[in-house]
């Protein structure tokens, strides 16, 4: 085996494999879409964050915008207290409403932020006012197994 | 190319290159190999060490190379005691002996040529076309520098067996160490490693020492021979005593007789008893 | 009865002191290899032969078999993801399992079996023809020369191996999930952008293969290291690679996962 033709081929070999590596990054990752571009923190309390796990992604008409960082129970209110990592260059209304959502019906449950029109603007730390809970599906099932069955009631009168 | 070795060991203190006083040696307490041995092989000579097989000669090149360390006993290499060397010393020490395997112990994944020029390479920062040179030198000292580009599967028992004496020999060793280097050759080649031997020594200045039982090879090339038998030794002197001698052991050697001092019968119950006690059990 | 006992134990005694002892033979060995780290990288040329042997000549292996198992992964995933309608998580299912689990430990398993046993085969059969004996006698360390260089040439191409295991694997995925099956490719791609986390996902299947690379190097060198010399002496260390390479690798995944992926 001659000694360049190893030299050419192991360094086929590096190049390739460290190219996976930046695929498995870039493209299968979310190097890129969390780069650690500086970003400022917004909190949200919410009733009931049904699904919603750390690291879920936060979208402004469908654009991802941040990622929840953390999640803790607030020990007054007994609300669920998400903290936001929102990138810099995007600023939200003062009235911006903050729901949770889930894409498709059992797809992944993400924070969906509706901007208002207030003139002022959140900043680093500030906390959404108006949020709007997680729909648990099982409330939204009994619901509608009660409402069919009241109509079913009133029918058969 | 050891001089820094050469500079640091003390110069030999006598006219031997090698020598072994007093040496026992057993790989277990229990089991001594050798008992008591003592050799010199005085420089510039040739000498054979001979026995049965197993009666411990390959132990004594291992403990010349320090690759085993004695019970008791002196082992002295070119004025250094070998048990005593750090293993920087002892492979500086190395550098300056030869060895040639039974079976040549060629590098497989190396070419002829490779094979030659590794302990250059490993130990020198000669230029390449130095190297080549050298290289062919040695080969064509063995007769086979027609062979460099050869690969090593593709030589035959008595050429890998050449090829390794040229790689032995590649660092210019003051002492050659040959461990059976006649078992299985056909008898040209035999003819052909036997001379070489001899040859390589007289043209280079240098010490040899021959672990073999080929009797015959030995007579005609040596200068010295050892008899071991049971870890001792039980008959030494130059061929021309050992053709002469009485002694019953050499004579059985000498003549390859079948039965002697060594019986070839190894030692077991009579005959008839472990048949007619087989049948019984 | 009470004889046979008394045999079992002594036996049993006899195998479990042998195994100790043996691993902290290994465990030394491995130490001394890696005192000679210097060596193997002061001389490339040396480790890069090695990196040829142990990581370009399993290459093909690996690819094919991540894009295999990358597309029945399509398949499997299709058919499960779908009952539940969420077809499109088949991405983020591929590559998770790929990346995490899959990727590290069948690229590591197909090492042993490819690169392991040749690295035990070779060295056995340099002790057995007196090869390595012969290099001691040259005043060459074996373990300088031949053994250190075959360790760093294995744990260098493991981690490479299995990123391009998981790579083609993804790439099957995506043949099965998006050309074969029609999911919609920006839907694919985007859902395993979202879940795939650099640092939880990908960082910690890279370790995991970093880990598993040094395992079964270091079984393969030992094991030819301490082959009996002889034809059937090779042959069973290569065998005992294969077998104590594959279970270790199995194992420390075990161990690895519950530090890593427990509780994310």
């Amino acid at each position: 085996m001659n000694r360049a033709t190893v030299d050419v081929w192991v360094g086929i070999f590096v190049a390739i494999g460290l190219a996976a590596v930046v695929f498995l990054s870039l493209k299968a990752g979310n190097l890129l879409v969390t780069s650690n571009a500086p970003g400022y923190r917004l909190e949200a309390a919410f009733d009931n964050i049904g699904g919603l796990k750390v690291r879920a992604p936060v979208k402004a008409a469908g654009v991802n915008v941040g990622r929840v960082e953390s999640i803790a129970l607030d020990p007054v209110t007994y609300q669920a207290v998400a903290t936001l990592r929102i990138d810099k260059q995007y600023a939200f209304t003062k009235d911006t409403i903050a729901s949770i959502l889930t894409s498709g019906l059992l797809g992944e449950v993400y924070v969906g932020l509706d901007i208002g029109g207030d003139e002022e603007m959140l900043a680093d730390g500030g906390r959404i006012g108006k949020t709007q809970s997680a729909i648990v599906l099982e409330k939204l099932v009994g619901q509608f197994m009660l409402n069919q069955a009241s109509s079913l009631a009133s029918e058969k009168k | 190319m050891s001089f820094a070795s050469l500079s640091r060991g003390s110069p030999p203190a006598s006219d031997d290159a090698a020598s072994l006083t007093d040496v026992t040696f057993g790989y277990t307490p229990s089991r001594t190999i050798l008992s008591g041995i003592s050799m010199r092989i005085p420089r510039g000579k040739v000498v054979a060490i001979m026995g049965g097989s197993g009666c411990g000669k390959t132990t004594i090149l291992r403990l010349l190379a320090g690759q085993v360390r004695p019970t008791a006993g002196k082992v002295v290499v070119n004025g250094q005691s070998v048990p005593e060397l750090s293993k920087t010393r002892l492979y500086a020490l190395r550098r300056q002996l030869g060895f040639l395997f039974q079976f040549g112990a060629l590098f497989t994944d190396m070419s002829v040529f490779d094979n030659v020029a590794f302990p250059l390479r490993e130990h020198t920062d000669l230029p390449e076309p130095l190297i080549r040179d050298l290289v062919l030198m040695k080969l064509n000292a063995v007769g086979l520098r027609g062979a460099a580009h050869l690969e090593t599967n593709e030589l035959s028992g008595g050429m890998a067996r050449r090829v390794a004496l040229a790689r032995a020999i590649a660092l210019d060793p003051s002492l050659m160490m040959y461990d059976e280097p006649f078992t299985g050759l056909d008898p040209i080649s035999l003819g052909v490693v036997s001379r070489l031997i001899r040859r390589l020594n007289d043209a280079l200045g240098i010490t040899s020492i021959v672990i073999t039982h080929d009797i015959y090879q030995s007579l005609n090339i040596v200068d010295y021979i050892y008899f071991i038998s049971a870890g001792g030794i039980i008959a030494e002197g130059t061929p021309t005593a050992i053709r002469a001698s009485t002694d019953p052991f050499v004579k059985q050697f000498v003549n390859g007789e079948d039965d002697g001092p060594v019986p070839l019968h190894m030692k077991a119950p009579p005959l008839a008893e472990d048949f007619l006690g087989r049948q019984g059990a | 009865m009470v004889n046979g006992l008394l045999g079992l134990l002594e036996r049993l005694g006899a195998a479990t002191r042998q195994t100790i002892t043996r691993l902290g033979f290994a465990s030394r060995f491995f130490i001394a290899v890696l005192r000679y780290t210097p060596t193997a990288f002061l001389r490339t040329q040396l480790t890069l032969r090695e990196i040829y042997f142990a990581g370009v000549l399993s290459l093909v292996i690996i690819l094919m078999s991540g894009l295999f198992v990358g597309m029945v992964l399509g398949l499997q995933g299709y058919d499960i993801l779908n009952r539940y309608g969420s077809s499109e998580a088949l991405g983020t299912m591929v590559t998770l399992s790929l990346v995490r689990e899959l990727g590290p430990v069948v690229a590591a398993l197909l090492f042993a079996g490819r690169a392991g046993s040749a690295i035990t085969a070779e060295i056995g059969l340099m002790k057995t023809t007196e090869q390595l004996l012969a290099m001691e006698m040259m005043a060459v360390d074996p373990l300088a020369r031949v053994v250190a260089p075959k360790f760093w040439g294995g744990v260098i191409s493991m981690p490479l191996l299995a990123a391009l295991f998981s790579a083609a694997g993804v790439f099957g995925g995506y043949l099965v999930g998006v050309q074969l099956i029609g999911l919609d490719s920006g839907a694919f791609w985007s859902n395993m952008q979202s879940a795939v986390d650099f640092r939880i996902d990908i960082v910690n299947g890279i370790i995991k293969s970093l880990i598993f690379g040094i395992i079964v190097t270091w079984i393969a060198v030992f094991e030819g290291y301490d082959t009996k010399p002889t034809a059937e002496g090779v042959s069973s260390a290569t065998t005992r690679t294969v077998v104590e390479a594959s279970l270790a690798v199995l194992a420390a995944d075990f161990i690895l996962t519950v530090f890593m992926f427990r509780g994310v």
